[in-house]
């Protein structure tokens, strides 16, 4: 789990090293303006300029596809959803499966989702993809003004995902031993001792923050600095003007539809 | 440096009838070196947590007066921020409260190793200049030998618990406070962090420890305080005067006093018939091809460095890991033991796991040991009869109705072996079975074993533990080396 959350970048990548603030403001500006519509086009042109920025971020299109395997997996299940049960089958036919009629109107309708699903959710992987968690937490405790209780407290919980892993394969093997169900039935129970594990370690860990000061009424200084510069502004404006190209194409070409209607 | 005074000192959880600590009287000089000793449950946790300010108001019920340089505890933690915030005195050496405690995992806050000495600082309110400077004085003080872009998550136990100390030295405190630092590592881990303590020791820190293995804590100190358990204090003064009129109290209590050994517990007679067989087996990069066999009526104890896969030897022989490569046969059955149906392995071989509360099921510990019987479709009474009994065995009656996870380490020990005894399988294979135990549960356990063996079981302990090996193991199996050694001597009975 928190190995999909590393970064995987060249940090030195002319927009990778803008602020992780600004980064997620632009994916977050860029991304949502295209859920108005539900054209097939905006999110096929938006890709487009996606897919056009991802060096600039220094990603490699490889290390992408790999990282965005669960997009693939959910793309592929909307098509499947959709060709088996489309309740519009207008247009051409194009394949005949007895009560599955394939026709070009679910063809396009499938094609439009998964473009839409694509083009919504790359932004954000790529933020994560080229964001350090702790240059995350910092620039939002200092640059969006976020409480060092929520920002860091996150990032030290972040740090005990991975034990999870690793003691629930211990817990599963553990009622194996003792002759208990292993399958979905012990489900509840493992769960349940993960919970009491996760509980003891985070109290224990929230001591010990307590006791090096944290939260305590003294203001905090910074170990690490996040500068916001002008590129940063740049990089979010660059979003929306990108963001408003793309939309001011699909309505000048007449293929806009409005999620509204 | 700082002077501690208790007067009439007492803590009652919430919720709880019995107080946890009670009339302290204790007065700790600038600089002074105090090793803090007392049975288990004596309340030694709950004063350094004290000391600590880590007690808030409204967790419990307090009794007398906690001073620091006559200041509260929580204000004197925070000292080096409020009371020199105006006095621009910020940071500097001697002031406020450091404690280090067990668990390494869950002390660590940051992803990089630097970030995490300067967490304690940047919470101080130090200015950011000072900061560095002070990471890697701190980063040196203690021995760190990685840069400060280290990851946290790849530092071995006894790696982070001294990265965990440099960062509550980096904060400068007056007082250091240590529980039990060293109880969840192995050795090698905790020589680290003894090394760690020796070396950033300085005349500046008065300094408490909490250990139970007293050879280990001695160095460090030149002073010895025994908590009376229910109250007071037992006795106070310098080690050789302490542990002359005490030790063997103490040892009897559970304390690891040194010179206090029991006997070599060796099996009478050799093995009798082969129970269990491994032969080249491996499990992907965790384990090289390990070969050896165990019979019943001996305990073979598997050792070897930390990595060598000790703990997935143990999960392979023990039926729940499938090996990658090589055959384990066992029982004279024709089907490895990590294909057997979970009851069939449960009446055979029966597994203790290093963390005990991993293999508790139930709400209440009597149940949990009805579990395993009633999986294999024993009658009623004879459950029954099996339950009791290894209440009894294990000094465990007093807790039948209570929840396993509200036990102290040391019954969550035993009840985690007698839920393995409960089907009573011929081949017993343990995980650090002594980890962290105090000496009491520790000859109780080894007892326990010696038993278990002369009575024709099997048992495999994996173990880093050496004076289980040269008390209790009949032969011993080196992972490191991977070659099975000659068989100890054995007792003549």
């Amino acid at each position: 789990m928190s190995f999909a959350l590393q970064p995987v970048a060249d940090p030195a990548a002319p927009l990778a090293r803008r602020n992780p603030v600004a980064k997620f403001a632009a994916a977050l500006l860029f991304a949502l303006p295209l859920v108005t519509t539900l054209d097939p086009l905006t999110p096929a042109l938006a890709l487009a300029v996606e897919l056009t920025v991802l060096p600039l971020f220094g990603v490699r299109y490889a290390v992408l596809a790999r990282r965005a395997w669960p997009l693939l997996l959910a793309a592929a299940s909307v098509l499947v959803t959709l060709v088996l049960f489309a309740a519009d089958r207008s247009g051409r036919l194009l394949v005949d499966l007895g009560p599955f009629a394939i026709t070009s109107g679910v063809l396009v309708t499938a094609l439009g989702l998964v473009l839409r699903l694509f083009a919504i959710a790359l932004p954000g992987v790529i933020v994560f993809a080229t964001t350090d968690p702790t240059d995350l937490a910092d620039a939002l405790v200092q640059n969006a003004k976020a409480p060092a209780r929520f920002a860091v407290g996150a990032l030290a919980a972040f740090r005990l995902l991975p034990l999870l892993g690793a003691e629930w394969q211990m817990l599963t093997l553990a009622r194996r031993a003792r002759g208990v169900d292993t399958g979905i039935r012990g489900f509840p129970a493992i769960a349940f001792a993960l919970l009491v594990g996760a509980l003891r370690r985070g109290t224990r860990l929230a001591v010990a923050m307590d006791a090096r000061g944290f939260d305590s009424a003294v203001p905090r200084t910074y170990a690490r600095r996040q500068v916001f510069s002008k590129g940063d502004w740049l990089l979010i404006v660059g979003a929306v003007v990108l963001t408003a190209a793309v939309l001011a194409t699909t309505v000048l070409t007449g293929q806009f539809r409005p999620i509204t209607a | 440096m700082s002077r501690v005074e208790l007067r009439g000192f007492g803590w009652r959880h919430a919720g709880r009838r019995a107080w946890a600590i009670r009339d302290v009287d204790l007065t700790i000089e600038h600089g002074e070196r105090v090793l803090l000793l007392g049975p288990s449950g004596a309340g030694k946790s709950t004063l350094l947590a004290a000391l600590a300010g880590l007690l808030p108001d409204d967790s419990g019920e307090a009794a007398g007066t906690v001073r620091i340089d006559g200041l509260e505890p929580h204000t004197a933690r925070g000292s080096t921020a409020s009371d020199a915030w105006s006095s621009g005195r910020r940071g500097e050496p001697g002031q406020g409260v450091g404690i280090v405690f067990q668990d390494p995992q869950t002390q660590l806050v940051m992803a990089r190793s630097g970030d995490d000495v300067a967490f304690g600082l940047e919470n101080r309110g130090v200015p950011a200049a000072a900061i560095w400077p002070r990471v890697s004085d701190a980063l040196d003080r203690v021995g760190f030998p990685y840069p400060i872009t280290r990851s946290t998550g790849a530092l071995s136990g006894g790696e982070a618990q001294r990265l965990a100390l440099a960062g509550v030295l980096a904060l400068r405190p007056g007082l250091l406070l240590l529980d039990e630092p060293t109880a969840n590592l192995d050795p090698a881990g905790a020589e680290l962090v003894r090394e760690g303590i020796a070396r950033s020791r300085d005349e500046e820190t008065t300094l408490i420890v909490v250990e139970h293995r007293v050879a280990e804590a001695l160095p460090l100190v030149d002073r010895v305080v025994v908590l009376e358990p229910g109250g007071g204090i037992r006795a106070d003064g310098a080690p050789e005067v302490v542990f002359a009129a005490y030790g063997d109290r103490l040892a009897a209590e559970g304390v690891w006093v040194p010179g206090f050994t029991i006997p070599p517990l060796k099996a009478g007679a050799p093995a009798a018939g082969e129970l269990a067989r491994a032969t080249a087996v491996t499990v992907g990069q965790r384990l090289a091809p390990v070969s050896l066999s165990v019979g019943a009526g001996e305990v073979l104890t598997v050792t070897g460095p930390n990595g060598a896969g000790k703990s997935t030897l143990a999960l392979v022989l023990g039926g729940l890991l499938a090996p990658t490569g090589g055959q384990v046969t066992a029982f004279g059955d024709p089907r490895p033991p990590h294909k057997w149906k979970a009851t069939t392995l449960t009446g055979r071989i029966g597994s203790v796991f290093q963390n005990p509360e991993h293999q508790f099921v139930t709400t209440k510990v009597a149940d949990e040991l009805a579990v395993g019987p009633r999986r294999l479709r024993r009658g009623d009474a004879e459950i029954r009869e099996t339950v009791d009994a290894l209440l009894d065995r294990l000094r465990l009656t007093r807790l039948a109705e209570a929840n396993p996870y509200t036990l102290s380490g040391g019954e969550a020990r035993r009840l985690s072996v007698a839920t393995a005894l409960a089907t009573a399988p011929r081949l017993l294979v343990l995980d650090e079975p002594t980890f962290g135990q105090d000496r009491r549960t520790w000859i109780e356990l080894v007892t326990l074993l010696a038993t278990l063996r002369d009575e024709g079981h099997a048992v495999v302990a994996v173990t880093h533990d050496d004076e289980f090996v040269r008390t209790l193991a009949d032969r011993t199996f080196s992972l490191g080396s991977a070659r099975l050694s000659d068989p100890l001597p054995r007792r003549r009975s």
